[in-house]
């Protein structure tokens, strides 16, 4: 059965694709790696009043050619991506309509969540807060100090999502710094965590929407890193490489055949 | 000076938009706060970053915050996360830090706040916030509650006896006579040095002017270059290192300018203090003289 959200899915990575060329940039593994889970979140839970953080800031370009889809900035600003003294920074810039917060160095995204998140809290306000961290973020610090701090003060307004594609930088998570019992660690933090499939947007608005009792919540979202396009899944090159011109050709096609 | 910080933080705070962020720290000392808005203060516990990662996030909310602690703490531990989080997004969070210079003297190297100017000096948007008198605080807290910024108080760990009240406006690189003398030369202290100052002015500069200046940094430069034009000489007095500090600071601001002004720094010794002893101590070895 043809999938609801194939159009947006092919338009999306289309334009990763299409702009990581032309700037010749970076990171579009982990750009592809969180499509279906910024879809969710921008067509399916965030509410005007809620807020977004990117963390994992140097997947950018996914969030800047989402928030044209949502019409926040204009295909003439998107197509500067790239260019000398654009807005568009390779790390997620808020001097970008739409984009609550700049990143880039990973482990600042969940602190400044939670600041946020305990705000509305302790002024009674209704709004939520979500924020999008990378696996590799896994290793801060910061992390599970703000994870200690979430859960002590029952911040249920907290919703921490985990592209867990399992590849950081220069390698495998697993051969870099395991990080598994994940899901245990989280729940001993007093994270109510689920697990879901991170390419099914249904899934993911699924769990987005429950709302935990007096526990932060955590949903490690499996992802494939370079997802949509065959040579790029899993493979750390996509981490750092830009594509060639064929490469490109090969990928758009996958793509089209595949969402269709 | 930190029961008259938090004196004044509550009656500054009558609008509740204000929160105070503590570092597991202000035993006897944040308690009256705590009673008067216990929803607006939260204890961080031991974790700096996340603290002030934290502050940024309450801050980017449309509230002023306000993060306790001391020196090195909150500043070098998680410095990354006050130039990305606070200076970058220009947020309205004030880190106090205690304990200026050697203030915690006995307390050791780990407690003494000797580069802290240097870290924080270099953030565009941050403005240093050093008082030397209670007058000063006040000017200072007033100055924050009227323009909320991104910036950095440093106060002493002693309590300043209540001088005679006299309303201070303060403004960035604005100077503050103490003491009258030469019109021309001029002592400039900054931050908890000025009885120092004083001592050092009646033993070898009799005659000078004793000046502060409570609000500096990047932002203050060009403000500072009109100031410093008015002397022939101005010896600063600091409880910091030279490197990075408030005097260096001053001669950076006439950098490529005509101005003739003497420019003469006294500074605690640039070296690691691996030495004990009271305040008093440590500032006659190694401090200004």
């Amino acid at each position: 059965m043809k999938n609801k959200y194939n159009n947006i899915i092919k338009n999306i990575r289309l334009n990763i694709l299409n702009l990581t060329f032309k700037a010749k940039s970076s990171h579009i593994g982990s750009c592809l790696s969180i499509v279906e889970i910024l879809i969710a979140l921008y067509y399916g839970v965030l509410k005007k009043s809620d807020r977004f953080i990117l963390s994992k800031g140097h997947a950018a370009l996914a969030l800047y050619v989402i928030l044209f889809e949502k019409k926040f900035i204009s295909s003439r600003i998107l197509k500067t991506f790239g260019s000398d003294g654009t807005i568009l920074m390779n790390h997620v810039s808020s001097k970008v309509n739409g984009v609550e917060f700049s990143t880039g160095s990973l482990g600042h995204g969940l602190p400044v969540a939670v600041g946020k998140a305990l705000k509305f809290k302790s002024n009674n306000e209704k709004n939520k807060v979500f924020v999008l961290i990378s696996d590799g973020e896994i290793n801060e610090g910061t992390t599970w100090e703000s994870l200690l701090f979430a859960s002590h003060h029952k911040l249920d307004n907290l919703n921490i999502i985990i592209d867990f594609n399992k590849i950081q930088s220069m390698d495998f998570v697993n051969k870099v710094m395991n990080i598994e019992p994940l899901k245990k660690k989280l729940d001993s933090f007093g994270c109510k965590t689920y697990e879901v499939n991170g390419h099914s947007i249904d899934q993911i608005i699924k769990i987005l929407k429950i709302q935990t009792q007096k526990k932060p919540k955590v949903l490690i979202a499996h992802t494939t890193k370079g997802k949509g396009v065959s040579f790029m899944e899993n493979n750390n090159l996509w981490h750092y490489k830009n594509p060639n011109i064929q490469e490109l050709n090969t990928a758009m096609t996958e793509i089209k055949k595949k969402y269709a | 000076m930190r029961k008259l910080f938090i004196k004044k933080l509550i009656e500054n705070n009558k609008n509740k938009k204000s929160y105070l962020i503590i570092n597991d720290l202000g035993f006897s000392v944040i308690e009256p706060f705590k009673k008067k808005f216990p929803d607006r203060i939260f204890n961080a516990g031991v974790s700096e970053q996340n603290m002030m990662g934290m502050a940024a996030g309450i801050a980017s909310e449309k509230s002023n915050v306000f993060v306790y602690s001391i020196g090195n703490f909150s500043t070098f531990r998680c410095a990354e996360q006050i130039r990305n989080d606070i200076d970058y997004h220009k947020l309205p969070v004030t880190i106090v830090s205690v304990g200026s210079g050697v203030g915690y003297g006995n307390l050791g190297y780990t407690h003494h706040a000797l580069q802290d100017y240097a870290l924080m000096r270099s953030f565009p948007n941050i403005q240093i916030l050093s008082p030397g008198n209670n007058n000063e605080l006040i000017g200072l807290l007033n100055f924050i509650k009227k323009d909320p910024q991104p910036s950095y108080l440093r106060l002493d760990k002693n309590e300043h006896e209540n001088i005679k009240f006299k309303k201070l406006v303060v403004s960035p690189a604005g100077i503050i006579k103490l003491i009258d003398g030469d019109k021309k030369k001029i002592i400039l202290t900054t931050g908890c040095v000025q009885n120092l100052a004083m001592n050092i002015r009646l033993r070898k500069y009799k005659n000078y002017s004793l000046y502060s200046m409570p609000i500096w940094g990047m932002k203050a430069k060009n403000k500072a270059k009109n100031i410093i034009k008015k002397f022939d000489e101005i010896i600063t007095i600091e409880d910091h290192f030279y490197d990075g500090g408030f005097g260096s600071w001053l001669k950076e601001c006439i950098n490529y300018t005509d101005i003739k002004t003497i420019i003469k720094s006294k500074y605690i010794r640039s070296e690691v203090i691996n030495d004990v002893g009271s305040k008093e101590y440590l500032l006659k070895k190694y401090g200004p003289k």
